[in-house]
Order: C-alpha cells, then sequence, then structure tokens
C-alpha cells in the first residue's frame, strides 16, 4: 500500500538523458522501481540507458502506460516540462529540479487547479516507498520498509530519520519531500490526509522548520479530524536569527511569518509530538506507538 | 535579491508609476548639492539599507534648508543603522537618499507578492499604511486585504476598482491608487519580482497618489532571464566570507559566536544551530554545503572558516544522502586543514552515505579530531571545547 508510489508505480523521467538525469533513473531502476521510459524532444525514437525516449510526456504516457513522472529538467525549462505533464494528465509529478524560478511555479500552481495530477516538488528529494519505489535522488541505503510515513521540508533531516526509524526497527511506509522552495506542490497537510487511510502507516513523523505556512495549515487539518495515529514533529530553525534568511528560500514569506515556536504551539496544541531535538525523533514516535 | 529603495523607485517609474523628486548621495556635501535638483520647500534624507524597518530607528530624517540636508546626510552617511530586521550589528549606510518631502494627506499600503496556500499572485492593499505598518499588520492581519492576480500577469482593472474602494479608496485618489496598482504589477510580473511594496503610498490632498518609500525583491533563480540585474543590483550588504562562500556554492551566514559549523542541507543546518544553542553553546556561522558543491569548493569555504580569529573549534555534522556523499566532505575538510596554519579543534558526526569511508579519510591525512555518532554527543563535545577555550 503505502502513499503515492508503491510496485504498481510505472514512472518516466523528463530529463533522462542529461547527466543526472541518467545518474538517478539508474540508481531508482536498481532499487527495484519499474522505470518505462523517458522524454526528450527532439530524440523520440532512441533508446536511453535500455528505455525508450519519447517527444512529448503524452506520446510517452500512451505508450507505456506511465502514472508517474520524475522532473529533472534544468531550472528554466522546469516550469513548461510540468505543464506539459499536467496536461497529459499524469496522475503523479515529481519535481526534483531546484531554483525554478516562482512566477514559473505559480504558473503550474494555476494549471493544478481542476486537475487530478498530484505535485510533488519542485526541490524536492521525491517519494520513496521502501522495498518497491524511488522517485528522487535520496539515499536508500537506511530505508526499510516498515510503518512509519516522513513528510519532510529538509532532504537532510529526513536521510538522518530515516536512518533512526529505521535502527529502532520501525521502518519507513512512504517518506516524501514536499521541498524546499516557498510556492510548491504537495504539503504537510495533503501527505498526513493520504497517511490516514494508508493501513500501513501506523504513525507519521512532519519535518518542518521555521517560515512558511505548511505546520500551521498540518495543526488546522489535525484539529478538524480524529486522525487516529500518532503524529511526531520536529521543527527545527527554533534558534534561527530571525533576519536572515539560512538556505531554503521557504522560510521568508509574507503570509507566514510565523517562528519555529509559533509552530511547535501550533501543533502541541493539535496533539503533535514535538521532539526535542534531531537525535530524539524516532524514540519519540516510538514511545508514542508503545504507549 | 532586495534592490535599495533608490533602484527599486528608478524601476517603479519606468512602469509609470509616480515617485517624489530625489536623487542618490555617497556624501553629506553630495546631498546638499543635490537640494538644487529638487523642486521642494523641504526634504527628506533617507537611509540606504537592504533591511526595512529605517523608519523607526532614525534611518528617515526631515530638514527644512539644503544646510540641513547635509547635517543629517552626515549623520547617517558611516554609521550603522540596527532594526529589527538587520541582525544586532546592523548595516552599513553608505549611502542616503535625499527626496522631495510629500505632504501626505492620507497614507496606504499596498504590495504585490505570492500567496504560498495556492501559489498565486496577490495584491494587498491597507488604508493603515506607513512606518508602523508591519507591526500594526502583525497585530491585526485583518487590516490588510488581499486581491489574487492570474499568474499570466493580466491585469482586470474593474476587479482591482472594486477592490479598491473595499479598502476604502474611492473618488480622485483611486484613479491615482490604479495607475500605481498597475504599473506595479507590471514590474512585479516584467522583472520576476517575489515583492514589489510601496509603504506608505501617500495620497496628496488634491487627491494625487505618488510611491514615497518602494522595495523590490527580485527572484535570484531567475536571473538567467534577466541579464540587466547582474550581482552589484543587490543590496551589498553581503559580509565578504558570505560573499566567497556563494562564489564556492555554498549557503554561508555569518554569526557572532565561536563554534564553527559545517552541514550538508539547510535543514541539517538548523537543527544543529539549535542543538548548539540549546547546549549553551554559540554558532560562528551557518555553512550549509550544497549537494552540487565539488571537494576543492568545500576546501575555499572551510578554509575561510578556519581562517577566522573567532573560532575556536569546529564542528563538522554531516549527513550523507543521495546527492552528497561523506567523503566528499571530508575530502575538502581535509585539504583546506592541511594547508591552514590555524588548525582549531575539530569535532566531527559523519553518517549515512560513506560514513566510514570519510572517517578515514579524515584519519589517514593525520588530522587531530573528535568522532561521535550522534549529533546530541558531537555537540556536547564541541560545546566544551568552546567553554574551556582551548582543547
Amino acid at each position: 500500500m503505502a502513499i503515492l508510489v508503491g510496485p504498481d508505480t510505472r514512472v518516466i523521467v523528463q530529463g533522462m538523458t542529461g547527466r543526472s538525469g541518467t545518474f538517478y533513473t539508474d540508481l531508482a531502476i536498481r532499487y527495484g522501481s519499474t522505470y518505462v521510459g523517458g522524454v526528450r524532444p527532439g530524440k523520440g525514437g532512441s533508446t536511453h540507458i535500455g528505455l525508450p525516449i519519447f517527444n512529448t510526456v503524452k506520446e510517452a504516457a500512451e505508450a507505456t502506460q506511465a502514472n508517474a513522472s520524475m522532473v529533472m529538467v534544468p531550472a528554466s525549462k522546469a516550469g513548461a516540462a510540468l505543464i506539459e505533464a499536467i496536461e497529459a494528465e499524469i496522475p503523479l509529478v515529481v519535481c526534483v529540479t531546484e531554483r525554478v524560478p516562482v512566477h514559473d511555479i505559480s504558473k503550474v500552481k494555476a494549471a493544478l487547479q481542476g486537475s487530478s495530477t498530484v505535485l510533488v516538488g519542485p526541490n524536492s528529494q521525491g517519494v520513496l516507498t521502501p522495498g518497491s519505489c524511488k522517485i528522487g535522488v535520496m539515499a536508500t541505503t537506511d530505508a526499510t520498509p516498515g510503518s512509519i510515513g516522513i513528510a519532510s521540508r529538509s532532504a537532510s533531516l529526513t536521510s538522518e530519520i530515516l536512518a533512526q526509524t529505521s535502527a529502532v526497527g520501525l521502518g519507513q511506509s512512504t517518506t516524501v519531500g514536499v521541498g524546499g522552495d516557498p510556492v510548491h506542490g504537495i504539503g504537510f497537510r495533503q501527505c498526513l490526509e493520504l497517511f490516514k487511510d494508508d493501513p500501513e502507516t501506523k504513525g507519521v513523523i512532519l519535518i518542518g522548520e521555521v517560515g512558511g505556512t505548511e505546520e500551521e495549515d498540518a495543526a488546522d487539518y489535525l484539529n478538524s479530524v480524529d486522525y487516529g495515529k500518532p503524529v511526531v514533529a520536529l521543527i527545527v530553525g527554533r534558534h534561527a536569527p530571525k533576519e536572515r534568511r539560512m538556505g531554503h528560500a521557504g522560510t521568508l514569506s509574507l503570509f507566514g511569518l510565523q517562528s519555529a515556536e509559533e509552530k511547535i504551539d501550533r501543533l502541541a496544541s493539535a496533539g503533535v509530538i514535538i521532539a526535542d531535538n534531531a537525535d530524539d525523533v524516532a524514540a519519540a514516535m516510538q514511545a508514542a506507538l508503545e504507549g | 535579491m532586495n534592490l535599495s529603495e533608490h533602484l527599486s523607485k528608478e524601476i517603479l517609474a519606468q512602469y509609470g508609476v509616480a515617485i517624489p523628486t530625489g536623487r542618490l548621495a555617497t556624501s553629506a556635501e553630495e546631498a546638499e548639492a543635490s537640494c538644487r535638483e529638487i523642486d521642494s520647500a523641504k526634504y527628506v534624507v533617507k537611509a540606504q539599507i537592504g533591511a526595512g524597518g529605517r523608519g523607526l530607528v532614525g534611518g528617515i530624517k526631515f530638514a527644512a534648508t539644503p544646510s540641513a540636508v547635509r547635517a543629517e546626510a552626515g549623520k547617517l552617511i558611516g554609521k550603522r543603522l540596527v532594526t529589527d530586521q538587520t541582525g544586532a550589528s546592523g548595516e552599513m549606510v553608505n549611502s542616503v537618499y535625499v527626496e522631495e518631502a510629500i505632504d501626505i494627506a492620507h497614507s496606504y499600503y499596498l504590495s504585490l507578492a505570492f500567496n504560498q496556500h495556492d501559489g498565486q499572485p496577490v495584491l494587498l492593499c491597507s488604508d493603515k499604511g506607513g512606518v508602523e505598518f508591519e507591526q500594526a499588520a502583525r497585530m491585526d492581519p485583518a487590516i490588510v486585504s488581499h486581491l489574487t492576480l492570474p499568474s499570466d500577469g493580466g491585469f482586470d482593472e474593474s476587479a482591482v476598482g472594486s477592490f479598491l474602494e473595499k479598502v476604502g479608496i474611492s473618488g480622485n485618489a483611486r484613479d491615482g491608487v490604479m495607475a500605481i496598482a498597475k504599473g506595479a504589477a507590471k514590474a512585479f510580473f516584467d522583472n520576476d519580482a517575489t515583492l514589489v511594496e510601496i509603504n506608505p503610498l501617500a495620497v496628496r490632498k488634491d487627491g494625487s497618489a505618488v510611491a514615497v518609500d518602494a522595495k523590490i525583491s527580485l527572484d535570484g533563480n531567475a536571473l538567467f532571464r534577466h541579464p540587466e540585474f547582474d550581482d552589484s543590483t543587490g543590496d551589498g550588504q553581503l559580509e565578504e566570507q558570505e560573499r566567497i562562500a556563494q562564489e564556492n556554492d555554498i549557503n554561508f551566514v555569518k554569526m557572532s559566536g565561536n563554534i564553527g559549523v559545517i552541514v550538508n542541507g539547510a535543514g541539517l543546518g538548523l537543527a544543529t544551530n539549535d542543538m548548539v544553542v540549546d547546549a549553551g553553546g554559540k554558532p560562528a556561522n551557518f555553512m550549509d554545503i550544497r549537494t552540487t558543491t565539488t571537494s576543492l569548493q568545500i576546501a575555499k569555504g572551510i578554509n575561510m572558516l578556519l581562517q577566522d580569529p573567532n573560532v575556536t573549534v569546529v564542528l563538522v555534522n554531516v549527513h550523507g544522502g543521495g546527492m552528497t556523499a561523506c567523503d566528499t566532505v571530508a575530502e575538502g575538510f581535509a585539504i583546506a586543514y592541511s594547508r591552514s596554519n590555524r588548525k582549531p579543534p575539530v569535532v566531527v558526526r559523519l553518517a549515512g552515505t560513506n560514513a566510514e569511508w570519510a572517517v578515514n579519510v579524515l584519519r589517514n591525512r593525520r588530522l587531530n579530531f573528535d568522532s561521535f555518532d550522534t549529533m546530541g554527543e558531537a555537540v556536547g563535545r564541541a560545546v566544551e571545547i568552546a567553554r574551556a577555550g582551548r582543547a
């Protein structure tokens, strides 16, 4: 089961013939995921690392019955590539590309309205269901199939928490990198909704940070339902200087000026267990599941 | 990338936004001389810094005569202004903007930005504009009204007109504010801005409207479409170290402590920073090695940290992931450390992809370092060394 991706996921790659496209497609195939083709305008009819190349997403989807696309095209072309995938009605689109202009993503978000496509990213490490499907660039060495859903704004902390949950024997149902950009596709709220309905997922870990509105939206949602599974959150940036942007662009916003403390308060009052620091996340989940 | 006030206004003027007559000056003498080109009975002298909030801390001064302009400019230029948006050390004032003073009948706030919930552009407007707007809006967000704009840059005058009416802008004033909103929106879309903010947007007694202060932030990720904005367009407030880091694909923010921190990934960096402060330590910096950074670039970044006289201990916290392997960081670290004559004690915590290999890289280079399996232990040791001064 898991969420978003699994053994039935058939992936095409937009930008597969590039250096990173080639490298990460190859790694994902070695991991056991089902990749069925690539898209590169002008190179349709050829093959690359054993997979057929098509000129358009639509052609690729029709020929391969793909139900997901990994987007690794350069930032300047990412917006158009995403809109093409949405128009071809690909159910799941995962955008790994970083540094995509926000005006382009804004147009992508407009194209998503009324469509059935789920967008993950941009600037996402991807989606991983351990043991069956990897779409993205994350390491899989420490991943083990299991019961914890992870939704995260940070690739580096996902690696960290993934290793922790594996080490204590919990494993992961699915990990989702929602991406580090201020405007992006799927958020914590939708991840929580999907994990709620997934019988394999016994608990959910949210990895958030100062800035943006992900954590507030998640708290509002959790207040509105009887979630039924423990949710543990690690919110970093409690001691980040307010005036400086540290890393992710998502940490600055006109609409979400809330500090890490405010996010922690909102989540805690929605019943979320707050991990004291990055070392304690899996232990907090383990305690919650046993308690 | 934040543009200074004068550059922001220059851009807005090109889109038909009314701005007060003004001149940029880098010395008190120049400021006085610029008054001859400004047809006004009184003047305003404004410190040019990237951060907002200057109005509340003496960064904006009124002056009745050119000699008063000279005096005020002399007091501001070369001074560091500390506002609630700068760090504790503030921002250096290298220039002032001298402007005609506007007789304001009413101050509005107007801006264009992105709504993070749906990713759509939004026009924000409030009739409570002015220097205290931000604080007021934080207390009561309801003082700001929003209108979603189409992401393709379309501007529907009748929709904006009724929106402005709702905010309380009608009659003569409405036409002037509409013209400013239209120009500001075009500037927002044409230049890949993430923010165009006019505050105050002043309406005079005769109903004419003018952008008294303006701030534009450009999307650094869209600069490939805008060769006209090179790096010199920015507010120039990067510290020398931050500039070197940027050139080497490293996110670097200078802080005031003594623990040099090196991590891969922004989230892990924020987490480490939290743990260091919780343990009673003071980070000297935030350094996030990007996934595409090479070991030689890492070496340059780390060398900069090693040369910083404030750094008494270096903490390396790397979780090798799908893109950055631990050994790449270790290699870069080893290069910098073996070349440096300043060798502060080092605490490492290496996990994930190629962690063991990375520890071997450091050992083979005969580096003296403490290695731990958990972040907590490594942070604890680094803080201990920092407290003792020397290991």
